[in-house]
């Protein structure tokens, strides 16, 4: 039986959802006896156009030319994986979408704007081409990475955990920031995938793995209210890593740009 | 009379997406053009975090780079704390620099091993070139999961990790996990030091040629994390200073902006920090530096290679040392007031010097930024590096070789493009 093919695309991203695979380690000579890696620019396999069975997609769409581009790759796979918050919900880089400024920003960062071809808006993979599965995260890390490729490869569908990462703490028994801390932590509408990493270490989580299952972010809103934080704080809180995904934009939207006390402009 | 104009594209990069190219325009034999165009989407990075809170910045400018997030958190620290009226605990100023130890390490081990060599041994990628040199690629591979390791003692995860905060740390490790990362990091040490002589072995191209160095240097030890600039033609600069000599400008063919130092292209990276600091460096590595007969300042730019290699031992060294006295802190981190004002700051990241400016407000929140990156600092050095190399290399080669050529030249500088292996294809016109 000839080996599964995989290709891993980057499209606007940081390139640290790669690493997953480049951080697997010994791992990663096993994986690429298991299937066979055909693209994956920055592990240095070049082949862009060839068909393949699983396409990973790291980032999102923000030119032109990748609005193109991601339909060759949706065209030559048979499963499409996107990989990372990025690509999944248009990751951090989409806050530029709630100033809605593009044209500002560009003329002010760049000496010679018409230069630069930018989309007015970030978008992610999903608006444009069919996505059979979504892994989130910022970033992916290499179990979630090879359990997909796994899964697919067995025929099977992927488990997709939506827990709170209010579960892993309890799982892994760390102490609650919010209830002995008072701290502002997206743990409760947050989908878990990373360990519970911040709570363990005392911090509040700021949400980079995106909304769990039935995320009552209004009501952690309203939570965040009772624990001091001034509207534009509690907007900011869901309005980061992953603010294009729909649970977290509309409560953040609901107290963006809002200062204290002036709920009406 | 021919004339012969090359033209090379870089059609789908890493981190410099979709139009980067290089463009060669040879007549009579002579160069008269050559451009390095990089289209890298802007993310506006430096605008959206205008309104954040100075709190979440060290967050969000890790994603700025997922091979080398500890640096853009560790040089916005620096910069937001220099507003506060706090010093560090020396505690959390000596773990900052074992965390960043982390990031050398990886960040190296991965250049060396999965972009570097793969030329040098006459190899697509590292994947096939593992067939052929398992042991060394598997040596390569450890490394960069130690530098991981150590990244995730203080961060949580090696990518994006969650540990730093103003002031120091969220948490710090335990005695216990401290004690067996020491091991592994000496167990690594003869590891290291092979892959020095390794990479001493190579048949590297000998073409030295002349460039200003630019690297932080502090007086206690080899800069890393802090430190003031210096430069190879004797200028000292504090972190505030910067603007006054560094000037961006921005290309029409690129979207990222290029530097120049009072109007001239200068290095940043391992072989400028080696060129300007090397007298700080451990007993055993100035031995060791003797053993392959490098002699500093180097100017040949493929010795970058070996540049890696030595640091990576130096990071070994020095987070031993530091993580051997370790001792749990009453707390991780000392709470800070910052005060309204303009902070900079600074550090050396893997691929050289990376600046940050913040504005912040009475209200705590950031009015405005910028954040200057060692690759678009490099850039003007790697166009006139190509130039020279490409000439001294013979433009009569034909396209394939010079295409090979020009693309080693750019690694060494292991600027973020340089994550693509084959990334320049080459199209020809003649006329």
């Amino acid at each position: 039986m000839a080996r599964p093919r995989i290709a891993v695309h980057k499209f606007s991203s940081c390139d640290g959802c790669q690493l997953a695979f480049l951080n697997l380690g010994e791992a990663l000579l096993e994986l690429s006896e298991q299937v066979e890696i055909l693209h994956f620019l920055e592990a240095g396999m070049n082949d862009p156009a060839t068909p393949v069975d699983i396409a990973f997609v790291e980032g999102s769409l923000s030119t032109p030319d990748e609005l193109e581009r991601i339909q060759q790759v949706r065209a030559n796979s048979r499963y499409l994986v996107t990989l990372g918050a990025c690509a999944t919900s248009g990751g951090l880089q989409a806050l530029r979408n709630l100033e809605g400024r593009h044209d500002e920003w560009r003329d002010a960062i760049y000496a010679q704007p018409e230069y630069i071809q930018t989309l007015k808006e970030v978008r992610p993979i999903a608006s444009a081409v069919k996505v059979d599965l979504e892994l989130w995260g910022c970033p992916v890390n290499s179990d979630q990475v090879l359990a997909a490729v796994r899964a697919l490869l067995f025929g099977v569908s992927p488990v997709d955990d939506r827990d709170r990462v209010c579960l892993e703490c309890k799982r892994q028994q760390a102490v609650c920031v919010m209830v002995t801390q008072g701290r502002p932590c997206m743990g409760p509408v947050t989908r878990t995938g990373c360990g519970a990493l911040c709570p363990r270490f005392g911090r509040d989580c700021y949400g980079c793995f995106g909304p769990s299952e039935t995320a009552q972010t209004d009501t952690l809103a309203q939570r965040f209210a009772g624990l001091g934080l001034v509207p534009d704080a509690i907007a900011r809180r869901f309005l980061m890593i992953n603010s294009q995904a729909p649970a977290f934009l509309q409560t953040g939207r609901v107290f963006f740009h809002t200062p204290a006390g002036d709920q009406d402009d | 009379m021919t004339s012969r104009r090359i033209r090379i594209d870089v059609p789908a990069l890493t981190r410099v997406e979709g139009e980067g190219s290089l463009r060669l325009e040879v007549r009579d034999g002579q160069l008269i053009d050559l451009g390095l165009s990089i289209f890298e989407p802007p993310r506006y990075f430096e605008k959206f975090l205008e309104g954040r809170d100075a709190s979440e910045v060290v967050d969000i400018v890790a994603r700025i780079c997922g091979i080398c997030p500890v640096a853009y958190q560790i040089s916005a620290l620096n910069a937001l704390e220099s507003l506060a009226g706090e010093p560090l605990t020396d505690w959390a100023r000596s773990m900052r620099r074992v965390f960043y130890c982390g990031e050398w390490l990886q960040s190296h081990a991965l250049h060396i091993h999965l972009l570097a060599l793969p030329d040098f041994l006459g190899f697509d990628d590292a994947v096939s070139m593992a067939a052929r040199h398992p042991d060394a690629v598997k040596r390569g591979l450890r490394l960069q999961g130690l530098g991981n390791a150590l990244i995730k003692l203080f961060g949580g995860r090696s990518v994006h990790p969650v540990g730093a905060r103003l002031g120091g740390f969220h948490h710090a490790p335990s005695p216990d996990d401290v004690t067996a990362i020491v091991e592994k990091l000496k167990a690594a040490q003869p590891e290291a030091r092979d892959l020095t002589h390794f990479c001493a072995g190579l048949s590297l191209p000998d073409d030295p040629q002349s460039f200003i160095c630019v690297a932080l240097h502090h007086p206690d030890g080899y800069a890393m994390e802090s430190g003031d600039i210096r430069t190879s033609e004797g200028l000292t600069l504090k972190a505030h200073q910067f603007e006054q000599h560094f000037h961006e400008h921005h290309k029409p063919d690129s979207t990222a902006l290029w530097s120049d130092l009072d109007g001239q292209p200068y290095l940043t990276g391992p072989l400028a920090r080696l060129n300007l600091n090397h007298a700080q460096l451990p007993a055993f590595l100035q031995q060791r530096l003797n053993e392959i007969g490098l002699s500093l300042p180097s100017h040949n730019m493929f010795h970058s290679l070996l540049a890696r290699a030595i640091e990576i031992e130096w990071v070994l060294h020095e987070a031993i040392e530091r993580l051997s006295k370790y001792l749990l802190p009453p707390s991780a981190h000392t709470p800070l007031t910052l005060t309204e004002g303009v902070g900079y700051g600074m550090s050396e990241a893997p691929r050289g010097l990376l600046w940050h400016r913040y504005a912040l407000g009475q209200d705590g929140l950031i009015k405005a930024a910028r954040i200057v990156p060692p690759t678009s600092q490099n850039q003007a050095r790697i166009e006139a590096d190509l130039h020279r190399s490409l000439t001294a290399f013979g433009l009569d080669q034909d396209a394939e070789a010079l295409r090979l050529r020009a693309e080693q030249v750019i690694r060494n500088y292991d600027p973020c493009i340089s994550c693509a292996t084959h990334f320049l294809t080459l199209e020809k016109h003649e006329r």
